[in-house]
């Protein structure tokens, strides 16, 4: 820190950006080509759902736009009825495949960090209480946890579709597909992040500040929040990064299998669901592009989230 | 060249201007800068400084340890004559190990855990020996009995973990001179070890070098250890060699402004000043070492010239010192005046046990429960087990005065620590604070009122603020907490206002604990431990973690708010010397049992206890009087199985069958109070 020129004290809010600039996560971010070529994927990704509706060609759920004899169109060939031409093709319903595919990522990603969000705060808060708390709540917590992850994690989320699915009248099912699917996404991930954050808070609890902190009486609620929860975000944010990509291969794995959301509001996994069907008759796009968006999506985070993992983790470099 | 650079005889190492750099993307940092040095076949030769002056770096480099991307930049490294420092990295590791050994800091972790001891001094001799496995086994048998490892032929089969602390070292000495070597680099070798241990150890490393013609590079932070054992010291500062001599005119008569300082900032067991020397300011960081002589900012004689010019060792006496005041004979070399024996400063305390105790500890006792899980009980028909930390500890700390608590590691003087914070629950006994029992359940609750009175000073500076606090924020927490109406701006001043108790600027406010040095960050611990107005303070080892050179200026301003806010201190340490400085009244702890209570003067000029004659007997000396060595025995025992009757008795000289059957109580011998049978034969 040799640029401390500043005679007057700074803000706390440009403290904190100046010790963000001069970190190293900053800089070892620079340094890898594979992170920021993840990174400008991700973006660009992002930024395609995001902004879809503008984006787009087509909207792909209005039945008016559509064309059904433009269906099956290969990429960037003219149609043989219509003389319209796709640059990713169309699907059997004459879909314009980019769109379907802008459109669909809004469901994937909305899926994943929706569920991300879920389980994080679900795993975090049982985390601290059960690491800084101990005995019995700490065993009670982790055992369910310990139960939890003895099903693979598309099994939990499969019955926690089917159990909810169950109690909810018929005629909810198509607008309650989305909050469902997320829920059970996210509750089949919690203990991940409860694992960890209960590790890490059992290392800080007996760090000598959290003991100041009891000194001066503060009550554990505010110890927990204030002294050891921004201490433990590292380990979290990397999980929540990998976990996004795993959300999200769930999410398309539902889909995938039918229990996800519906085809008329498709997302990533429901479009390679339908694109396989006509894999075997040689309409490879239709499968070939929502899978290819699929993977750069997924390996993007989890490259991020790898790096991240190395970058805060001052004993990898 | 002087006698302190070239010895007479051809040197067994022979270091010219070896440099250290480390290629970081903030620029190149120099750790290591011009050291030049020689070492003669059966020397010793000392390299002290404090953290960060890059010793350590100097010993890693000559063994060709460095941690990439530290890499030697220039220099030369001649062993025996031959350059080393230019071999392949296939030859050298010939050598490593087997001319050049090294004795690592931590005996822990510089063993195998997985192999016997046995194996791993055999696996050494026999790459750098050629010797039959039969033969090697002898040769390790008997090295282990050099070292004095009792019982060396049935030890060599036994695992790194089934050793104690101090044996464990000995065994890494066994193994740094199981191939004979030329010279032996010894790394902080006694730094983890308590100090009736350390004593023992140094007596086995110096006595085997002498008899081998073993040259050592012992490096050290510790000038205690440095005037018990060297004969030539080298004090490093900044990356450089700020002066280097025979070690008895260093510590005696140092020149360097950096050696005086340091010498006057450590504080000694006879009685000392009432402050301490400090020098201001720390060690720079690596990457803004300035330009002319390294400590031109913290030197109180700088001249021009010593930020404009970069002083070469010279020649002065039988020393070289880098050092432009001292060679044109400004600066005269500085006898160190010899301790007064006269009344000691904490000694006349404000109002020496007139007033009722504010804080009152009686008959504490905590016992931990170390059992296995149940399950694991109930299969292994185990029993529960229990660690009992405290044992009946009683004393009285009367306002104004300070309290210290000595002992080595296991003594339990942590755990009454915080249990007089409240961290710990008591098993039995009483906490009075001011006449109020505060350990009790009922008190428990809403004794806010109460703890704001009463607060704590951690020990690691590096773990006692929370990284991702503003040190303005840290220092604000028990404001916001005990007086959650005041404003804002009323926090911001109070803030400032503590800030400049401890000797920090408001602007500090904005900066985050890793952004400060070890001593700074204790200064803010400091100011958050003054927030809420105490007038009782518990310090547990505030200076452990720290240089000398800080540790001096911690201990100064503590001596200062005490005297500007009239606190109270228990002070629990092992350093018999800061305790030595700073206490009014010494208790010493052994195995959870106060053994002895007194007034400070009184334990170091009379000490009655076995023990505390031991403590003090193994604490290195600075004065360098050639003393037999001490009569040092033993180790701490496991506190789950402590010896029956008086806990001491296994280690002490004096002890009886009485000793082992009976638990002494403390009884009153003149000032003090003492925990022995025995006490009285043995007053000199």
């Amino acid at each position: 820190m040799t640029d401390d020129t500043a005679s007057a004290p700074l803000s706390p809010l440009r403290a904190r950006l100046r010790s963000w600039a001069h970190s190293d996560v900053l800089y070892s971010f620079r340094r890898s080509p594979t992170i920021v070529v993840s990174a400008l994927v991700l973006a660009v990704i992002l930024m395609g759902a995001l902004l879809a509706p503008l984006v787009s060609p087509q909207n792909p759920f209005d039945p008016a736009s559509l064309n059904l004899m433009d269906g099956k169109t290969p990429p960037m060939t003219p149609n043989q009825f219509t003389g319209e031409s796709f640059l990713l093709g169309t699907d059997d319903q004459g879909r314009d495949v980019l769109s379907v595919i802008l459109y669909g990522s809004r469901i994937s990603l909305l899926v994943g960090f929706a569920s991300v969000l879920l389980s994080a705060v679900m795993g975090v808060l049982l985390g601290l209480i059960a690491g800084y708390r101990g005995g019995q709540i700490d065993n009670l917590i982790m055992r369910v946890a310990d139960v939890q992850l003895t099903f693979p994690s598309i099994l939990v989320a499969l019955m926690i579709f089917g159990v909810v699915k169950g109690f909810l009248p018929p005629q909810a099912h198509e607008n309650a597909a989305l909050p469902v699917l997320i829920f059970s996404i996210g509750l089949s991930a919690w203990p991940q992040y409860a694992r960890t954050v209960r590790g890490v808070t059992m290392v800080e609890r007996n760090k000598e500040y959290v003991q100041a902190a009891r000194v001066i009486g503060l009550r554990p609620m505010i110890i927990m929040t204030r002294h050891v929860l921004p201490n433990v975000l590292g380990p979290v944010l990397v999980i929540a990064t990998l976990g996004l990509a795993l959300a999200i291969i769930s999410e398309a794995t539902l889909s995938f299998l039918g229990v996800g959301v519906p085809p008329t509001n498709p997302s990533l996994g429901t479009l390679i669901r339908i694109g396989q069907e006509y894999i075997a008759s040689g309409e490879w796009w239709i499968l070939f592009f929502p899978a290819l968006t699929l993977l750069a999506l997924s390996l993007s985070v989890n490259l991020i989230g790898d790096w991240l993992r190395d970058a805060l983790n001052p004993k990898l470099r | 060249m002087s006698a302190a650079l070239k010895v007479p005889s051809a040197p067994q190492l022979r270091v010219r201007d070896l440099r250290v750099e480390f290629p970081t993307r903030r620029g190149l940092l120099t750790a290591v800068d011009g050291v030049s040095f020689d070492v003669a076949p059966g020397e010793v030769l000392g390299l002290v400084g404090e953290s960060g002056a890059g010793k350590s770096l100097t010993g890693a480099a000559l063994i060709r340890l460095l941690e990439p991307p530290g890499r030697i930049a220039g220099g030369e490294i001649e062993l025996g004559g031959q350059r080393i420092d230019t071999l392949p990295a296939e030859e050298f590791r010939h050598l490593r190990g087997g001319r050049i050994a090294m004795v690592f800091q931590d005996p822990l972790t510089s063993l195998n855990p997985l192999f016997t001891i046995g194996d791993q001094i055999v696996e050494t001799i026999r790459i750098h020996l050629d010797l039959s496995p039969e033969n090697a086994r002898k040769r390790a048998v008997a090295l282990l009995e050099e070292v004095g490892i009792p019982a060396p032929a049935e030890r060599l089969d036994a695992y790194p973990h089934e050793f104690s602390g101090g044996m464990r070292q000995r065994v890494v000495i066994a193994l740094a001179l199981a191939a004979d070597p030329a010279i032996v680099i010894a790394d902080e070798p006694t730094t983890a070890l308590d100090v009736s241990v350390q004593a023992q150890v140094i007596a086995v490393l110096k006595r085997l070098c002498r008899e081998r013609g073993t040259s050592v590079i012992l490096i050290t932070h510790d000038m205690g250890v440095i005037a018990e054992t060297a004969d030539r010291v080298a004090v490093m500062y900044a990356g450089r060699i700020v002066e280097i001599g025979p070690v008895r005119e260093v510590i005696e008569a140092p020149q360097h402004p950096y050696t005086r300082g340091l010498m006057g900032a450590i504080p000694s067991l006879e009685g000392s000043a009432t402050r301490l020397e400090q020098i201001p300011g720390a060690m720079p960081r690596l990457d803004s070492i300035p330009a002319g002589c390294a400590f031109n900012p913290r030197c109180a004689f700088a001249t021009e010239r010593c930020v404009r010019e970069r002083p070469a060792p010279m020649p002065s006496g039988n020393a070289l010192v880098s050092c432009f005041l001292v060679a044109d004979g400004t600066l005269k070399p500085h006898a160190k005046a010899k301790a007064d024996s006269g009344v000691h400063a904490a000694d006349v305390g404000p109002a020496a046990g007139a007033s009722a105790p504010l804080v009152a500890v009686e008959n504490l006792t905590k016992v931990f429960n170390v059992s296995r899980p149940w399950l694991y009980r109930v299969l292994q028909g185990e029993k529960q087990r229990f660690l009992t930390a405290v044992d009946g500890v009683s004393f009285a700390i009367p306002r104004g005065h300070t309290f210290a608590l000595v002992g080595e590691s296991g003594s339990g003087k942590s755990t009454v620590a915080k249990t007089i914070v409240g961290l710990v629950r008591p098993t039995a006994g009483r906490i009075m604070f001011d006449g109020t029992d505060i350990s009790s359940d009922e008190a428990k609750g809403a004794d806010a009122a109460i703890r704001q009175r009463l607060t704590m000073i951690f020990q690691d500076p590096y773990a006692s603020l929370n990284p991702r606090m503003m040190a303005a924020a840290i220092v604000a927490e028990p404001l916001r907490a005990f007086q959650p109406d005041l404003s804002r701006a009323e926090v911001d001043d109070a803030v400032a206002e503590l800030l400049g108790h401890v000797r920090l600027s408001p602007k500090d406010g904005v900066k985050f604990p890793h952004e400060f040095s070890g001593g700074q960050r204790q200064r803010i611990a400091i100011a958050r431990a003054l927030a809420s107005k105490p007038e009782f303070i518990v310090c547990d080892e505030p200076t452990s973690a720290l240089d000398v050179s800080v540790q001096a200026q911690i201990l100064n301003l503590m001596r200062d708010l005490q005297d500007e806010l009239g606190l109270t201190y228990l002070l629990i340490s092992h350093n018999l010397a800061v305790v030595r400085h700073m206490a009014n009244e010494i208790g010493v702890l052994y195995l959870g049992r106060l053994v002895e209570v007194a007034p400070a003067h009184e334990l170091f000029s009379a000490p009655r206890h076995p023990y505390t004659r031991m403590l003090l007997a193994a604490v290195p000396s600075m004065d360098m009087t050639d003393r037999a060595a001490p009569a040092v025995q033993g180790e701490i025992p496991n506190p789950i199985n402590p010896p029956s009757g008086c806990t001491f008795h296994p280690r002490c000289p004096l002890a009886d069958d009485r000793c082992k059957r009976e638990r002494p109580p403390a009884r009153q011998l003149g000032a003090s109070q003492v925990a022995c049978f025995k006490a009285e034969d043995a007053v000199p």
